[in-house]
């Protein structure tokens, strides 16, 4: 594969979709009647799809012996970041207006916001040691480090867990993904020729 | 028996002019629009959420507890609101409820009453002796609105069945149909749905029975042809769709408080010191606008509702 830059320009246009319809409908009013709370509910849900996509690469990967997977993966992570970010960002800034007091008392005090908050600390920590210097710095404790993305899932499916009032059939249908990635995580454990390709690719 | 009690703020027929305009544009706008369907014969033909609008209703002005704020757009209350009887996201009701027929309605009550039966909508709505009344609504999820209600006070549309002293709670039901109400196919909540109040806060003059809204006939996805509206407390106590009421001794379980007893209470009085326990009270978001507001004790109305909970613990009592 060697037009990969075009498959990652093409994966980098998609991914950046619903953000840019986000501000579209944003300019145009097309929100609904309250359109902080839609813009909240969207890119929070944005970053919880592409988080599971980050985690379902690793065992598509196996499954297909399809390796070339693996390059897609770090730009998918970081759009997990970018849309969990902006949903953080909008929490900060439009829902709270930067009342630091009240945002610690929340996270403090609501599991479901505790949760969130921890999801968004891990993703921004391995946002910032994806980069090829820094990974190749940490060596073997990167591997380890970027592992707690499985944490950072379960608090983000918990999180939406948390929130809903009466319906939970959404974040059940993401509870349920999250579970099966995580079985099949645990079910393929590492042969000899997997190690080694996950040690190659890291020098990719 | 009806009881008329004239208060000082009854308004006199001059004030009706502008709610007979009203009516008047309303009929003109419907006219033009029979004209475009005419003209449009023979296609398809739907109508926007937007211009689903109802039948004009005659309407008295009450100003007597108005506020001066500016009131939420049409559009907006009637396309963002929780009615999870046809649907569980805040635009389902608009789009689930197109096709319900709220009309021919029958109530029933029962009871501590003395003029317990099935009545019909036309029987206990009197169209001629409406009002309208300008409230602030606050939704017990921290968004809010002002909507222009059409209806009549509760304590006359109850005084019609003359509850019996026995009668210290009313119990309000709305229709179990899952085939009319799509979002009951689904145990999202215990079903049908049940409200209640105190007798004396059903009786204040601050509680209607809300027939109407914006000077129309109550659209479908706000709760046609019947639904409660006590002011002072959460959105989810005002409920719709009514076919029952039913007056008892005992205090009535509200269908939030069995859902999430921790988190709904049977009062639900808007209180911006008691937090939900997943997200905090003390503020809302106006719809329309863009920073948050405080909320206020009572919804704004602790001048007039403050006294009904004397000396309770309204921490426990929430």
């Amino acid at each position: 594969m060697r037009n990969i830059v075009y498959w990652k320009l093409l994966l980098f246009a998609l991914s950046l979709l619903p953000a840019v319809a986000l501000v579209w409908m944003a300019l145009q009013n097309q929100l609904g009647a309250n359109p902080v709370e839609k813009l909240i509910h969207e890119t929070g849900e944005w970053g919880l799809r592409f988080l599971l996509l980050t985690l379902a690469i690793t065992p598509l990967r196996k499954k297909f012996s399809w390796n070339v997977l693996l390059k897609f993966r770090r730009m998918l992570g970081l759009f997990a970041f970018f849309y969990a970010f902006t949903h953080f960002a909008i929490y900060l800034s439009l829902e709270h207006f930067f009342d630091w007091q009240e945002i610690l008392k929340d996270i403090a005090k609501r599991p479901y916001v505790t949760v969130g908050f921890v999801g968004i600390v891990i993703l921004t920590v391995l946002a910032i040691t994806s980069f090829n210097g820094i990974r190749r710095r940490l060596g073997k404790r990167w591997v380890v480090l970027h592992r707690s993305v499985y944490v950072a899932a379960s608090c983000a499916v918990f999180h939406y867990l948390w929130l809903v009032k009466a319906d939970i059939l959404e974040p059940v249908i993401y509870a349920v993904i999250w579970l099966v990635l995580l079985a099949v995580r645990r079910q393929a454990k590492p042969t000899q020729q997997q190690s080694t390709l996950q040690a190659r690719s890291q020098q990719v | 028996m009806l009881i008329k009690v004239k208060n000082p703020a009854d308004v006199t027929e001059n004030d009706v002019t502008d709610a007979q305009l009203f009516a008047q544009r309303r009929s003109f706008i419907r006219a033009s629009g029979q004209i475009a369907l005419g003209t449009a014969l023979g296609t398809l033909f739907t109508p926007s959420i937007v211009d689903a609008r109802g039948q004009p209703l005659k309407a008295k002005k009450n100003t007597r507890f108005n506020t001066s704020e500016t009131l939420s757009s049409y559009q907006d209350v009637t396309s963002y609101n929780n009615f999870y009887e046809f649907g569980t996201a805040k635009e389902d009701p608009a789009i689930n409820a197109r096709h319900f027929k709220a009309q021919p309605w029958t109530v029933k009550v029962d009871g501590a009453v003395n003029k317990p039966g099935n009545y019909a909508f036309e029987d206990i709505i009197n169209l001629n002796q409406l009002e309208e009344r300008i409230y602030r609504f606050r939704c017990v999820e921290a968004w809010s609105m002002v909507v222009p209600w059409v209806g009549v006070s509760l304590a006359s549309f109850i005084n019609q069945f003359q509850p019996s002293s026995k009668a210290k709670y009313v119990e309000f039901t709305t229709l179990y149909d899952p085939k009319r109400m799509p979002g009951q196919n689904r145990a999202v909540l215990n079903w049908p749905y049940v409200e209640g109040l105190r007798m004396d806060e059903a009786m204040h003059p601050l509680s209607m029975m809300v027939v109407g809204l914006y000077g129309e006939v109550l659209p479908n996805q706000n709760g046609a042809p019947l639904r409660l509206m006590v002011p002072w407390k959460y959105g989810f106590k005002n409920i719709k769709s009514i076919v029952r009421i039913r007056f008892s001794e005992h205090q009535p379980k509200n269908t939030w408080q069995i859902a999430g007893p921790k988190e709904y209470g049977f009062y639900a009085n808007v209180n911006p010191q008691v937090d939900h326990p997943r997200w905090s009270q003390k503020r809302e978001r106006r719809l329309g606008e863009f920073l948050k507001r405080e909320t206020l004790m009572f919804n704004g109305y602790a001048d007039e509702v403050a006294s009904l909970y004397q000396g309770m613990d309204l921490r426990k009592n929430f």
